[in-house]
């Protein structure tokens, strides 16, 4: 859809849409060019079309349905200085079973921890079908010689991480290096062997919902398997208008190369209310085929908690106290 | 295993209303029954439920508002300091907002459009525009008329269906505000809100005869703007009869304002922000079922753009939700009555005839009221009633440019001159083409906007 006469991307199979992809990053300028053909975004239309999406009620059994979609989208996650393997591993057990009590709450997408830790997470969660995924590359700054981004992300894979969320050099993306940032995530998905690679734009950095949308083809031509909005470690985190900018880009780019990309916003998602604002973004914005954890995660910890006692009302009519659910 | 999110029915209650069966008409501060005309009923345009019955005023109850009107006028308030006409002012404004949920309800029950427009848009405006006229009463030795303006007397108003309640704001407001005392008949379709804010002017103890509602069909406003002790007639609805009033007014000391129709070109450049324009697109020409003379009606699209636009925009106009008006998450309500919908019909058989290409939105329509799908004509010449008649239905009209110059000299190419819509991220072009486009509002990258604060119009 949004190709315009600078992207010449009209393939269809993958390999030939990343020969595409890599025509249009093969000179600094090239890729220049092609970002900036894109179309802009207005930032009061897309601001105010997301606060419409927002004004959407959900009631009943969609609710009920949204609130359990919800979960099985959430990458469970601890990124603290103070994480320990005892911590990791309680949280594991969350992430499988959420609510001790009910078998029938599904699992959660994945546990999302620091490299280290990885090895603790793949232990927990064995064959439950809850994935791994690990923050790397200098996360959450990204400063970094490459070859240690390299070796951090090697730790994480070595270590069994099924999913890798890599943060892009904002610096480079800011000061407009474009083909740094290109080579960079190539570079990093090279080293993701199977792993697929989540990476984080810091959109609350890039400011810009034109550079969202730049970032986000830029991440998406590079090879990135899903896009993401933010560290959690920087405010703003995620948003609705910045994530509505983001399924209009995955939209677009499959519209142009026929290869899907998941999107994963995270950080400041606390509520079964917000979550579900963001389910009707992604159901109104690009449809079905993205309301899949595959291809729509949330990056939260608090939110899991708040689903289950939106859940526990809906199963019971009653809201029960914070104390009658799993810290972690 | 993608999943399918259906939202599932969320209708906004109506236990908040308070429906009478039969309702009079609202003159010298109370309901009382008509003395020549008859009662009409008015419908939810959604069900074609029978909602309430209404007084038909006559010759002689028009002449007694008028009379109750000139009563207070004289008596009461343009006796009153300007500051005190504020404070009532104020004091409605602030019920219209304590009832906005009531209101809200009423009106997309009467009107047929969505309760997320009546609740976040015209409910929302009604109170902002009784607000910002409050705020005018006492100073309106700085509003640009010179030292002491004075009032002129009575005002005739006359409004139309598509916002039954913010074209009474629109014509009440700034009337009682510079010390005016109205008779102000509401469409014959629409008739409810405008008979709740007499009741909230009772509420308000707003003086007897400032407000006087009085509720009927053509025969009623043509008797209230043909009346000889009205000073100022006001008028919102179609050109048609807007030259009626002009005729009948001409030769008299009638000051008269008319607002009427519309089809304003919407016009997007290959450089515009494509998603957002997408979205204009739609609130322009789809907002309210396309029952708005500054619709946008006519999308001009430049050239090399065209397949873009036009992909996009199918493509969202197949997530819109058409239905019950009163759930909360419906886009699309219902067409005000069995006669507008016979003219769109009528005016899209035309669009067919002349050789337009006719998508429609797929979706099903209820059995029972008045529906017509979202729907766009490609292929649409300058030279089809199509792009030159108002349809006032959800029905746009696709043309095509190469140069901005060709943009401007379509866009003016038409009677009519509310408005207008440029969507580029250019700026200087923004300003080129808002000093060639013959329109009251041209809205840059957006479409359309409302606010006391501007002066745009619908």
């Amino acid at each position: 859809m949004t190709t315009t006469a600078s992207a010449p991307i009209e393939t269809r199979s993958d390999s030939e849409s990343l020969a595409g992809a890599h025509d249009i990053a093969s000179t600094e300028a090239s890729l220049r060019r092609f970002l900036h053909g894109l179309p802009g975004v207005d930032q009061v239309g897309a601001e105010a079309r997301a606060a419409t999406l927002a004004t959407r009620s959900i009631k009943t059994t969609s609710k009920a349905m949204a609130i359990d979609l919800a979960i099985s989208m959430i990458d469970l996650t601890t990124l603290e200085g103070q994480d320990t393997p005892g911590k990791v591993r309680a949280l594991c057990a969350k992430a499988m079973r959420p609510d001790p009590s009910d078998p029938t709450v599904p699992s959660v997408a994945a546990i999302c921890v620091y490299p280290d830790m990885v090895a603790v997470a793949k232990e927990s969660l064995g064959t439950s079908g809850v994935r791994v995924a690990s923050v790397a590359t200098a996360f959450p700054s990204g400063r970094a010689a490459m070859d240690v981004k390299l070796a951090d992300v090697g730790a994480a894979v070595r270590d069994g991480a099924d999913e890798i969320d890599m943060v892009i050099d904002r610096g480079a993306f800011l000061s407009g290096r474009y083909k740094e940032v290109f080579d960079e995530i190539v570079a990093v998905k090279a080293a993701c062997g199977a792993a697929h690679l989540k990476v984080i734009l810091e959109t609350g950095e890039l400011v810009t919902y034109d550079n969202v949308r730049r970032a986000s083809w830029l991440a998406m031509l590079a090879g990135g398997d899903f896009i993401k909005t933010s560290t959690g470690k920087v405010a703003p985190a995620a948003t609705l208008p910045v994530t509505l900018v983001m399924l209009e880009a995955v939209r677009d780019f499959r519209d142009a190369t026929g290869r899907q990309v998941g999107v994963k916003p995270a950080g400041g998602i606390r509520t079964s209310k917000d979550a579900i604002k963001y389910l009707v973004l992604v159901n109104e914005t690009v449809g079905e085929d993205w309301l899949d954890p595959d291809w729509f995660r949330f990056g939260a910890s608090s939110l899991l908690n708040d689903l289950l006692m939106q859940r526990y009302k809906m199963a019971t009519g009653r809201y029960a106290g914070p104390d009658y659910f799993t810290l972690d | 295993m993608a999943t399918t999110f259906d939202y599932a029915p969320a209708p906004e209650s109506r236990a908040i209303l308070d429906l009478k069966p039969s309702y009079g008409l609202f003159i010298g501060g109370e309901f009382i029954d008509p003395l020549d005309g008859g009662h009409f009923k008015t419908v939810s345009p959604a069900t074609e439920e029978v909602l309430a019955e209404v007084a038909e005023a006559g010759a002689q109850d028009v002449d007694r508002a008028v009379v109750a009107a000139r009563r207070a006028y004289d008596k009461v308030w343009s006796k009153l300091p300007a500051r005190e006409r504020g404070k009532y002012l104020y004091r409605i404004a602030r019920i219209l907002q304590e009832r906005a949920r009531e209101l809200a309800v009423l009106e997309s029950l009467d009107n047929g459009k969505p309760i997320r427009e009546s609740r976040d848009v015209d409910i929302p405006l009604v109170a902002a525009y009784f607000f910002y006229y409050a705020g005018w009463a006492d100073k309106l030795d700085h509003a640009g008329f010179g030292l002491d303006p004075k009032p002129l007397g009575v005002a005739g108003q006359v409004i139309p269906w598509n916002f039954p309640l913010l074209m009474l704001a629109w014509k009440i407001a700034p009337a009682l505000a510079t010390g005016n005392t109205v008779v102000l008949k509401p469409a014959e379709t629409t008739p409810l809100t405008a008979l709740l804010f007499a009741e909230i002017c009772q509420q308000a103890d707003l003086p007897p005869g400032v407000v006087n509602i009085i509720t009927g069909a053509g025969d009623t406003g043509r008797a209230l703007v043909e009346h000889g002790d009205v000073n100022k007639v006001a008028f919102t609805g179609s050109t048609e009869v807007g030259k009626m009033i002009a005729r009948s007014t001409a030769g008299t000391d009638k000051k008269v304002t008319l607002e009427l129709g519309g089809k304003a070109a919407n016009i997007v450049f290959e450089d515009a922000p494509v998603d957002q324009a997408v979205e204009g697109i739609v609130n322009g020409i789809f907002f309210n079922q396309g029952h708005v003379c500054c619709a946008g009606s006519r999308l001009l699209v430049q050239e090399s753009a065209y397949d873009q636009v036009l992909d996009g925009l199918k493509r969202r106009l197949s997530t819109l939700r058409l239905g019950d008006p009163l759930d909360k998450n419906t886009d699309i309500g219902a067409i005000n009555s069995a006669e507008q919908l016979a003219r769109i019909r009528e005016l899209a058989g035309v669009g067919e005839s002349e050789g337009a290409a006719r998508w429609s939105m797929q979706c099903e329509l209820p059995d029972k009221g008045f529906w017509f799908p979202p729907t766009i004509f490609t292929g649409v010449t300058q030279a089809h009633r199509i792009a030159r008649e108002e349809i006032f239905g959800p029905v746009l009209s696709v043309l095509t440019f190469r140069t901005p110059q060709e943009a401007v000299e379509k866009a003016n190419n038409t009677p009519y001159g509310l408005s207008a819509g440029v969507w580029t991220e250019k700026g200087s072009r923004i300003l080129w083409m808002a000093g060639r486009l013959r329109a009251g509002v041209v809205w840059a990258n957006t479409f359309p906007r409302f606010g006391p604060a501007s002066p745009s119009r619908t």
